[in-house]
C-alpha cells in the first residue's frame, strides 16, 4: 500500500483562494449568498471560504453546517452513525444562493442528500456544489460547480482530507 | 443499540449518546419540515397492555417524525383480551415484519422476556413496565434538566453536581427508579421524598438520600424537584389517611413553591393531579417544565428509535 501526497498546504490554500473568486464572479457579488458545509471537514472549509469570500467581497458572508445524515440512502448498510449538528445562518436560506462546500466529491450520494435536507430548511433560490476534490465514479447525475482539483482515481483507493481545525494536519493524501 | 430496557444498565456513554441525539432530533423539529425521511420503511409497533396516552402518541409521533410507519396495539379490545400470550402476539408481530417494538406492560420484566425470549428480532424499548423502569421518562427528564441548565451548551455534558429530589409515591413509581439509576450514572446527587409508607423496601442499596419531610428538602435548595403523580387507584390500600393530608405534607404548594429558590426546576412527568401533589400555582409557573418535557419526550423518543432502528442489525449491537 503506498501514499501519495497529492495537495500540500500551499496548494489546499491557493484552492480556496481560487473557489472563492469563483464563486464571487459566478454570483457577481457578495450578496445573496451563505454558504453551508458537510460535515466534518466540509464545514471546516466552508468557514475559510466564506471567510476569504468576505475579505474579496468587502462583506460578511453568512456560513453554516448542514448534517446529511439522517437524509443518508444508506444508513442499514452502515453501522449507526451519530448525526452532526445542523446549523443555519439566522437569515435562513430562502431566496438565497446556498453554496455546498464537502472535501471530497465521490458518489454524489452525500450530495443528494443534503439536496433533501435543505429541501426541508427553506427554499433557495439556487443552490451550487464546491469541493476541495472531485475524485469522479459519480452514481448520481451531480457535478461540482467549483473544483479545488480533479483527482482521477481508481474505485478502491483511498482520497484522504487532512484539515487543521479537525485533524492537525494540512494536506490531501491518496492511499493506493 | 440494539434494545433499550432499563437505565439500570445504561452506560454513562450511551446514556449521553442518546441526548446528544435527541439535541439533534430537537433541532430539526423547529424546522418548518419537521418530518425526516431517516427510518423509511422500517415499521414501529406500539405495543400497550397497559392504558397510556401521553407516552404512546410521544411514541407514535418520534415514529412518525422519522418517517417509520406505525402500528398501535393496545390489548383492550385485542386478541389479548381474548387470551392470547405474549409469546403469540410477539410472534404475530414479527411475522408481520415489526422492526421494533415499544411496549408497556403491567407486569416487571416483560420487555426484557420479549427482548431475550428469541421470539422476535426487533429492537425492544421499554415503554413502563409494572413497577420496574421507564426509560424513555427518565432521559426525557436528564434532556430537561441538562437543556434548562445549559441551554445551548448542552451538548456533551453531564449532570455532575446538580442537586434532583424526587416527591411522592416512590414505592411503585418506575419513573422513580429509572431516574434515580440515570441521574446516578449522569453525576446528579439524587434525594427522594415519601411518606414512609411510600418508600421501597430494598431503599437502602439505591444511590440516593431519603427524606420523609419535603419542607426539609426544599430547604438543601434543589436544582430540580420532580412531582410524582399519585396513582388515585392505590388511594384503597390507605397507604395515607387522605388526600388532604398528602397535599398537606407532601405537596407543592404556593407556600412552598416559595420557600424554593427561583433558580430551581419543577418538573412532573404528567398526567398532573392539580391540587393534591402539585398545585396549579407551581404548575403554571416559570419555573415549571411539564410542557418543554412533553416536547423532549418527542426528541429523546426519535433519537433512541434513530440508534435502535439506523444502522445495519448485525452491527447494531455496539451503540
Amino acid at each position: 500500500m503506498s501514499t501519495r501526497t497529492v495537495l500540500h498546504e500551499a496548494d489546499i490554500a491557493r484552492a480556496l483562494t481560487r473557489i472563492s473568486h469563483e464563486i464571487l464572479e459566478s454570483n457577481k457579488g457578495p450578496e445573496n449568498l451563505v454558504i453551508l458545509g458537510i460535515p466534518t471537514r466540509g464545514v471546516a472549509l466552508a468557514d475559510r471560504i466564506a471567510a476569504l469570500v468576505a475579505e474579496f467581497g468587502g462583506q460578511p458572508v453568512p456560513v453554516g453546517a448542514l448534517d446529511v445524515t439522517m437524509y443518508r440512502d444508506d444508513l442499514h448498510r452502515n453501522p449507526t452513525r451519530a448525526p452532526r449538528r445542523t446549523q443555519i445562518p439566522a437569515g435562513g436560506i430562502d431566496g438565497k444562493t446556498v453554496v455546498l462546500v464537502d472535501d471530497v466529491l465521490f458518489s454524489g450520494r452525500s450530495i443528494r442528500a443534503a439536496l433533501d435536507a435543505l429541501q426541508d430548511i427553506g427554499r433557495p433560490a439556487a443552490v451550487r456544489l464546491a469541493a476541495l476534490v472531485d475524485r469522479g465514479h459519480r452514481e448520481l447525475p451531480i457535478r461540482p460547480d467549483f473544483v479545488g482539483k480533479n483527482l482521477p482515481s481508481a474505485r478502491e483507493e483511498r482520497v484522504n482530507v487532512r484539515l487543521t481545525e479537525v485533524d492537525g494536519a494540512e494536506e490531501v493524501t491518496i492511499e493506493s | 443499540m440494539r434494545h433499550l430496557l432499563d437505565t439500570k444498565t445504561l452506560a454513562r456513554e450511551e446514556a449521553l449518546r442518546i441526548l446528544d441525539v435527541a439535541e439533534d432530533m430537537a433541532d430539526t423539529q423547529r424546522r418548518e419540515v419537521k418530518k425526516l425521511p431517516t427510518l423509511r420503511g422500517k415499521t414501529v409497533v406500539n405495543l400497550f397492555f397497559e392504558d397510556s396516552t401521553r407516552t404512546r402518541i410521544s411514541f407514535e409521533a418520534a415514529a412518525k417524525r422519522l418517517s417509520a410507519d406505525v402500528i398501535n396495539f393496545s390489548a383492550k379490545g385485542s386478541s389479548v383480551s381474548k387470551g392470547e400470550s405474549l409469546q403469540d402476539t410477539a410472534q404475530t408481530l414479527q411475522a408481520m415484519g415489526a422492526d421494533a417494538v415499544v411496549i408497556r406492560h403491567g407486569a416487571s420484566g416483560a420487555p426484557r422476556t420479549l427482548a431475550t425470549s428469541g421470539w422476535i428480532t426487533a429492537g425492544v424499548v421499554n415503554a413502563g413496565d409494572g413497577t420496574h423502569e421507564h426509560p424513555t421518562q427518565a432521559l426525557l427528564d436528564a434532556f430537561t434538566i441538562r437543556k434548562r441548565t445549559f441551554g445551548d451548551d448542552s451538548r456533551g455534558r453531564d449532570l455532575a453536581g446538580l442537586r434532583v429530589t424526587i416527591v411522592g409515591d416512590i414505592l411503585h413509581s418506575r419513573v422513580a427508579r429509572s431516574n434515580v439509576w440515570l441521574l446516578d450514572t449522569l453525576g446528579a446527587e439524587v434525594t427522594l421524598v415519601a411518606p414512609p409508607t411510600l418508600v421501597p423496601q430494598d431503599v437502602s442499596a439505591w444511590p440516593a438520600r431519603i427524606l420523609f419531610d419535603l419542607d426539609e428538602a426544599i430547604s438543601y435548595g434543589p436544582d430540580a424537584l420532580m412531582m410524582l403523580r399519585i396513582q388515585l387507584e392505590r388511594m384503597g390500600a390507605a397507604y395515607f389517611p387522605t388526600e388532604r393530608e398528602y397535599s398537606r405534607r407532601w405537596g407543592l404548594d404556593a407556600t412552598r413553591l416559595a420557600a424554593l429558590g427561583t433558580g430551581s426546576m419543577v418538573m412532573h412527568p404528567g398526567p398532573m393531579n392539580r391540587g393534591l401533589e402539585i398545585s396549579a400555582d407551581a404548575a403554571d409557573s416559570p419555573r415549571s417544565t411539564v410542557l418543554e418535557q412533553v416536547t423532549n419526550g418527542v426528541s429523546v423518543r426519535m433519537a433512541v428509535l434513530y440508534l435502535l432502528l439506523a444502522g445495519t442489525t448485525d452491527e447494531r449491537g455496539e451503540l
